[in-house]
């Protein structure tokens, strides 16, 4: 057998130590409390997959799994057909192509937590300007602090304000990679505008949209700060999605075995869901 | 099929296009005829594109006429007019397999699956394509796809003319040999007038029956290659076509006797009488070294294989010739001619002397 170069290891240590302490540790943490009852004072009783057990068979997992996945179907179902369209749209060359680029962008410089704040007050029934519209002036009853669908409505809406610029940044930079010929010769062969987009355009974007679908995915599966700080989780415990359920769990009720067996089952669900995802657009490409 | 007409032709792409040099084509007129294999050769940017795109109706010409058999097409749209057009990068439908792009423009214009089928098949088979109809477009070599492009002009029967921008660009040179031949047999079995737009004259000429030569938005000569290589009715033309180009020189005129560096030399006819910047032209293939009544220096030989390309000066001038066998060094002296009905005068650019007896 060859001899290897055994001062090669030193090359990644960097990054070992580095992915060993933001991730590894920090998981392995996680998963030594989660077959584990916990005290305080440092006491710890063996639980073994107890803990697993109760939160798979828990009602409050199910419902607020069963909220995560409405949340995340509604804003992939919304931001991805939107983004593509306002893509379309957008100006291929000319000085209107940067005015557009930034303010595209621009949703996407602002933190969470601000993102969060802004539509709290934007929404309150009598100061905030979209509350005050629907309430004062259209006549609409509109408070979503105390009605669920105004709830849903509101960190739906938030959502694709603050994220469908992702989608549409990565749609648009795959539409004018596409070369002027396609568009001549598709004008040549007498294709209609629904032929361009389905058999040029789309096709082009296929990559950046599987991209983007996988960022918009596993960002809004594990979505905290905006409906946090939005509704908190309410009215009652109707926007409480799965994060929001694990940080009550953990740090309201201190339940660390039964918080952190929640966590390894999200990460699953989350991984698992990527990699469906990945496996199915990308399915095409391999043969 | 149709005859193609151009009629008073100019474009600009600037919105009010005010002295020549804002418009990309001049001045054209010119037929194409129906069945004929066209070069339209030109370095880059002289408006080659631009001309093929106002015929296919990708673009509408700033001022003029496009006809086809006589009926004026310059403001249908390209579906309409029944061509079709190759582009430099080859365009095909991704997600589709060969037969689905092949059929992709019939099934565009309505037409029924039996009608496709044959139709596909057909031009499949002439293509040598059929193995791979069910494949997927994407996963074939460029050589192929360019002619999936290619395919999907011919599968319309009632094609007018299919046009070819640059094809070959991304094509292997070793298959770019082969695609050339596929093409000029294809012309031959479907008879379609072709245009072929390049800047490479060794594909110009190989392919074409006749070749149009431009130069900055303008066409400086239409011929077969032999006339362009032989009797260059341009300066530009004798630079742009033969490797190397025709020599250009000053020369003196009076009357119908040229003089070149002080010594006189024979040309092939007469001069047409008027004012201007005249030149000497004459190829290298003409310029024979050993004997004659110019004496040069030999400054610089480089072989290219078949022969030798030999710089020599002669009093002030530069004057490039071909010679095969043995290498003169260099610095030494020769005598030499000019292979006098192959020596022209232009003027201003414009060939002024005649063919002695009319002859090319």
């Amino acid at each position: 057998m060859k001899k290897q170069y055994q001062k090669g290891w030193f090359f990644v240590l960097p990054v070992l130590l580095l992915v060993a302490f933001n991730a590894l540790i920090p998981m392995m943490t996680v998963v030594n409390y989660s077959v584990q009852e916990t005290f305080g004072n440092n006491l710890f009783l063996w639980e073994g997959l107890g803990w697993f057990e109760k939160i798979l068979n828990s009602e409050r997992f199910h419902a607020a799994l069963g909220r995560q996945f409405l949340f995340t179907g509604l804003i992939l179902a919304i931001e991805i057909p939107l983004g593509v369209i306002i893509a379309l749209a957008m100006p291929r060359k000319g000085i209107w192509v940067p005015v557009c680029l930034v303010t595209m962008a621009l949703p996407m410089l602002i933190p969470w937590n601000v993102v969060g704040a802004m539509w709290n007050i934007f929404t309150l029934p009598d100061i905030g300007l979209l509350g005050y519209l629907l309430n004062h002036v259209l006549g609409i009853d509109y408070n979503m602090t105390q009605d669920p669908f105004a709830a849903w409505a509101t960190i739906i809406a938030m959502d694709v304000w603050h994220w469908t610029s992702l989608v549409v940044l990565l749609s648009y930079a795959g539409l004018v990679s596409i070369p002027d010929a396609y568009y001549q010769a598709a004008r040549i062969d007498g294709a209609s505008s629904w032929a361009v987009f389905r058999y040029i355009q789309l096709p082009k974007m296929k990559q950046v949209l599987t991209i983007a679908i996988l960022l918009r995915f596993m960002d809004s599966f594990n979505i905290y700060t905006e409906p946090f700080v939005l509704t908190g989780g309410g009215p009652g415990n109707s926007t409480t999605l799965l994060s929001i359920d694990l940080v009550k769990i953990a740090l309201g009720q201190f339940d660390l075995g039964p918080a952190a067996a929640m966590s390894l089952i999200y990460f699953v669900i989350t991984l698992f869901v990527s990699w469906l995802f990945y496996t199915l657009m990308t399915k095409d490409d391999q043969n | 099929m149709a005859k193609i007409t151009l009629s008073n032709l100019r474009h600009s792409y600037e919105a009010n296009p005010k002295t020549d040099q804002d418009y990309a084509l001049k001045q054209i007129d010119l037929d194409w005829d129906d069945g004929g294999a066209y070069a339209l050769l030109g370095p880059s940017g002289c408006g080659k594109t631009t001309l093929l795109n106002i015929i296919s109706g990708l673009l509408t010409p700033t001022q003029g006429q496009v006809l086809f058999d006589g009926r004026d097409v310059t403001h249908l749209p390209p579906d309409k007019r029944e061509i079709a057009q190759v582009f430099q990068f080859p365009v095909i439908y991704d997600t589709m397999t060969v037969y689905d792009n092949l059929a992709f423009p019939l099934r565009n214009r309505g037409m029924d699956e039996a009608t496709v089928k044959r139709r596909v098949t057909a031009i499949a088979e002439m293509l040598e394509l059929g193995d791979a109809l069910n494949q997927r477009a994407a996963g074939l070599s460029p050589d192929n796809k360019q002619k999936i492009s290619m395919g999907r002009g011919l599968v319309r029967e009632d094609v007018n003319v299919i046009m070819f921008d640059e094809p070959l660009t991304v094509i292997d040179p070793h298959l770019k040999w082969k695609l050339r031949s596929k093409l000029k047999e294809l012309h031959q079995r479907v008879r379609a007038t072709m245009i072929y737009v390049t800047h490479d004259q060794t594909e110009a000429l190989t392919f074409a029956d006749q070749v149009v030569v431009m130069d900055a938005g303008e066409i400086v000569q239409i011929g077969t290659p032999v006339e362009l290589f032989e009797r260059p009715a341009h300066i530009f033309v004798g630079h742009f076509i033969g490797s190397p180009g025709m020599n250009v020189l000053p020369c003196d005129v009076q009357g119908d006797t040229v003089r070149f560096e002080g010594v006189e030399v024979a040309i092939e006819g007469p001069i047409e009488r008027g004012t201007g910047d005249l030149k000497l032209g004459v190829r290298p293939e003409y310029v024979s070294l050993g004997d004659g009544p110019l004496k040069g220096e030999v400054i610089h030989v480089a072989d290219v294989g078949r022969h030798n390309v030999i710089d020599l000066r002669i009093g002030q001038s530069q004057v490039r010739a071909i010679a095969e066998g043995a290498v003169p060094p260099i610095g030494e002296a020769m005598a030499v001619a000019f292979r006098p009905d192959k020596t022209r005068i232009y003027r201003d650019g414009h060939i002024v002397s005649q063919p002695a007896g009319g002859a090319v």
